[in-house]
């Protein structure tokens, strides 16, 4: 692994501007408290570009540069991150931290650098009128808040009414976002919602487990990153809470996360964003990349989850590539083209199909005004081994978060002083 | 050969008390500003501004602030995280508030309120000392942190309890904001330094400098002598808190721009400017800077020397960052345990003898 980064690391260096290359900076965390989950998450992000030019020789002909950055998911080294890259060709930043996305949201805006999201940082971004750099297809947090909300009226009959739902968070911008949305739905659908903050990185808990255990709450959403994860499962073991009632988001349901407790941690849910099992391409990614000895990684993370979903933004960020590629004529595209490319990006099950992930998105298509993708989630649960797929792609209740999108950007553009552009126009 | 006392004659008190007797002191001094001021300002990029400058700037602002506390009057902080917070959620609230106030006002008034808040939390040190304090601030660290997660008014109700600067003008150019450009945030920053310094210089070796110097040495002797421990005391913990709060609203305002306050002004950052001051030299205003470049330059350097030039691994070289990072601390503080400053006025002795040690 150090090698093959030598070599990428080197080859970086001597590729001077002027050969022709797409950069993708890989704005990553494999230190720190949330180490788990950035490696293999940055893993499955280099890998799959490494398999374009191994396989493709890069995105349209033109070869792909992977530039990464260790943040340690701290904001001030991932400003550091950005502003190094970011001269270089940057094409789009995936900072895989909801901190870090706060920063750059202005930054990257007035440089005309995209963002993409997937899934975390300013949920309103899906608001393209203002956000016009942003986007987080194909899904946000309070997409996710509201599927699992509606998972629950399906297993309830129809009404929460009288249950109690208790949100434990991590005490950062990004447990906090889908706060909104349950006290909507909490108004709607009667039930009462506690909230429970676990503050970073999340290695004490017991209170909050202490406080679970008094009240009995009928569902626990989980809002978790990194070594959070682990310990809170653990401690819903330790006070024997019902697991099938403890429902993770997209960020909490990786496989180290209930890999330490293993058998003991049947029953567990989360949301996912993207399909989980074998697919065609990690046996690309295993020819081309892993046995070559090319991989970011040491390999052995091929096909878990957040590897999968790395491998899916990875694979997202490389069509909006193509596409902005054939809107623009040009292969060596511009950050410019790039935005472009991922406000014309459409994903359908045929492309997907052909690019060896059957089905491991939902479909969705990009456009001036909506940045957010249709937020479609699936349930999975941990059978003591593997994450099992329960569910298809569940919709959110686009009624609910909808207005929420509208009044938070509304609020954002008064503050930052931005006059939303008119996509009705062009 | 030309660092020497001999030969540079004074002829008035004023002279003989300036703060750089040796006249090759205050050329070096004087060449200082004029780099600062003539050239930096004209080849600052981005890059040098966001990851090095800025964060230089404005963390030595905050080591003097807790050098004046700790290195000065001898009282243990570790609440500065906590009043840096109080400094920046003040100037987002001004600025929110009152947009038409500029940016110089609301970082001295951020700084103010600070430096309100600092006195309320250090009544306790008429009574306690030492590592008993040290716990009391702490307290204060974890109080002002809890409150400003807890309470949505400080952060307007925002969503997700961020709060971001919103662009400021400051003589038609942009000093917050992302559309502010590098030059315009570095001077800003430098000015602010320039003059807290020269206050902090003077404060340091006039009248209530003698005073806090004399609580740290002894506080019962002091006050037989006739130092109001009460004054003292409370006055160091105002004018450290101020300089704390500046540094923490420009840390918001004219650098990171979006805050959030655990992660920003955690506990780590107490910590953080507590190595600076003592890896730079308690009681040092040179040692404030030292410390400051040395923990803010020392990642980016080694990143850029480990990564960008021999093509290590991010992991691998952000691992061995703690590992270089801690052992250089360790010896610093074993060559030399009073710190870089103590380093510098050796090696300032030496120049003096030199060519001829006797």
């Amino acid at each position: 692994m150090k090698k093959l980064l030598t070599t990428v690391a080197a080859g970086a260096m001597l590729t001077s501007p002027a050969f022709a290359d797409l950069m993708f900076p890989d704005l990553s965390y494999r230190t720190g408290p949330f180490a788990a989950s950035g490696t293999p998450f940055s893993d499955g992000y280099q890998d799959y570009f490494t398999l374009l030019n191994q396989r493709d020789g890069g995105i349209g002909g033109v070869p792909v540069r992977v530039v990464e950055c260790e943040t340690a998911y701290n904001t001030e080294r991932g400003v550091e991150c950005y502003e190094a890259t970011k001269g270089d060709g940057a094409l789009v930043y995936q900072p895989l931290s909801t901190g870090i996305t706060y920063q750059l949201i202005p930054r990257a805006t007035a440089d005309g650098i995209p963002l993409h999201t997937m899934g975390y940082g300013r949920t309103s971004a899906v608001n393209g009128e203002v956000f016009s750099h942003v986007f987080n297809y194909p899904g946000n947090y309070w997409d996710l808040a509201s599927v699992m909300i509606n998972v629950l009226l399906d297993e309830n009959g129809g009404s929460l009414n009288g249950k109690s739902i208790t949100l434990l968070y991590h005490n950062s911008a990004y447990g906090r976002e889908p706060i909104r949305t349950l006290e909507a739905l909490s108004a709607q659908h009667g039930f009462t919602l506690n909230l429970l903050a676990v503050d970073s990185p999340g290695q004490e808990q017991g209170n909050q487990w202490l406080q679970i255990r008094r009240e009995r709450p009928d569902y626990v959403l989980f809002w978790g990153w990194g070594v959070m994860n682990q310990v809170a499962i653990q401690e819903a073991i330790n006070i024997r809470y019902p697991l099938e009632n403890f429902i993770g988001n997209w960020w909490a349901g990786a496989d180290h996360d209930v890999a330490s407790a293993g058998q003991a941690a049947a029953g567990y849910r989360a949301l996912n964003m993207n399909r989980l099992g074998d697919m065609p391409v990690f046996a690309e990614i295993q020819q081309h990349v892993i046995d070559a000895g090319l991989a970011a990684g040491d390999g052995t993370n091929l096909g878990l989850v957040l590897y999968t979903r790395g491998m899916y933004a990875a694979m997202l960020a490389a069509e909006a590539a193509r596409t902005a590629q054939e809107i623009h004529g040009v292969a060596d595209i511009t950050p410019a083209m790039m935005r472009d490319g991922m406000e014309a990006l459409e994903m359908t099950n045929a492309r997907m199909e052909s690019l060896g992930m059957p089905m491991i998105g939902p479909e969705f298509a990009v456009s001036c005004a909506d940045h957010g993708g249709t937020g479609r989630a699936i349930m999975t649960q941990w059978s003591g081994t593997e994450w099992v797929t329960l569910t298809d792609f569940i919709a959110p209740d686009d009624s609910v978060t909808g207005p929420l999108v509208l009044e938070d950007s509304a609020a954002y553009a008064a503050e930052a002083g931005i006059t939303p552009r008119n996509c009705n126009e062009s | 050969m030309f660092y020497r006392e001999a030969g540079d004659f004074k002829t008035s008190y004023a002279d003989d008390s300036q703060t750089f007797p040796i006249a090759f002191d205050r050329y070096r001094y004087y060449f200082v500003l004029a780099v600062g001021l003539g050239i930096i300002p004209f080849v600052i990029t981005d890059y040098w501004a966001s990851a090095i400058l800025i964060p230089f700037l404005i963390y030595a602002i905050a080591a003097i602030g807790l050098n004046i506390l700790t290195g000065y009057c001898g009282q243990v902080s570790l609440g500065t995280g906590g009043f840096m917070a109080v400094g920046a959620y003040t100037s987002y609230k001004l600025m929110t508030a009152f947009p038409w106030m500029d940016m110089v006002t609301i970082t001295l008034l951020s700084g103010a309120m600070t430096a309100m808040v600092g006195v309320m939390f250090g009544l306790p040190s008429l009574r306690i000392k030492g590592f008993y304090l040290a716990v009391a601030t702490l307290a204060a660290q974890f109080f002002l942190v809890w409150l400003f997660n807890k309470v949505p008014w400080f952060y307007n109700y925002s969503a997700s309890g961020q709060i971001t600067a919103p662009e400021r003008l400051l003589f038609g150019h942009a000093v917050t904001g992302p559309n502010a450009e590098a030059w315009v945030k570095y001077l800003f920053c430098f000015a602010f330094v320039f003059v807290l310094a020269w206050v902090a210089r003077n404060l340091t070796r006039g009248a209530i400098g003698r005073q806090w110097m004399a609580i740290r040495d002894m506080d019962i002797a002091a006050e037989i002598i006739g130092v109001n421990p009460l004054r003292a005391k409370l006055s160091a913990f105002a004018v450290s808190s101020f300089y704390v709060g500046i540094a923490g609203a420009l840390l918001f305002t004219v650098y990171l721009g979006a805050v959030e306050v655990g992660e920003a002004y955690g506990i780590q950052k107490s910590f953080l400017v507590l190595f600076m001051i003592i890896i730079g030299g308690l009681g040092s205003l040179f040692g404030s800077f030292a410390g400051a470049a040395f923990m803010v330059l020392l990642p980016v350097a080694l990143k850029v020397l480990l990564v960008d030039t021999m093509g290590w691994d991010t992991a691998l070289a952000t691992h061995f960052q703690f590992v270089i990072v801690g052992g250089l601390i360790m010896f610093f503080l074993i060559v030399e345990p009073h710190g870089l400053a103590r380093l510098w006025s050796l090696a300032k002795e030496k120049l003096r003898l030199w060519p001829f040690p006797h």
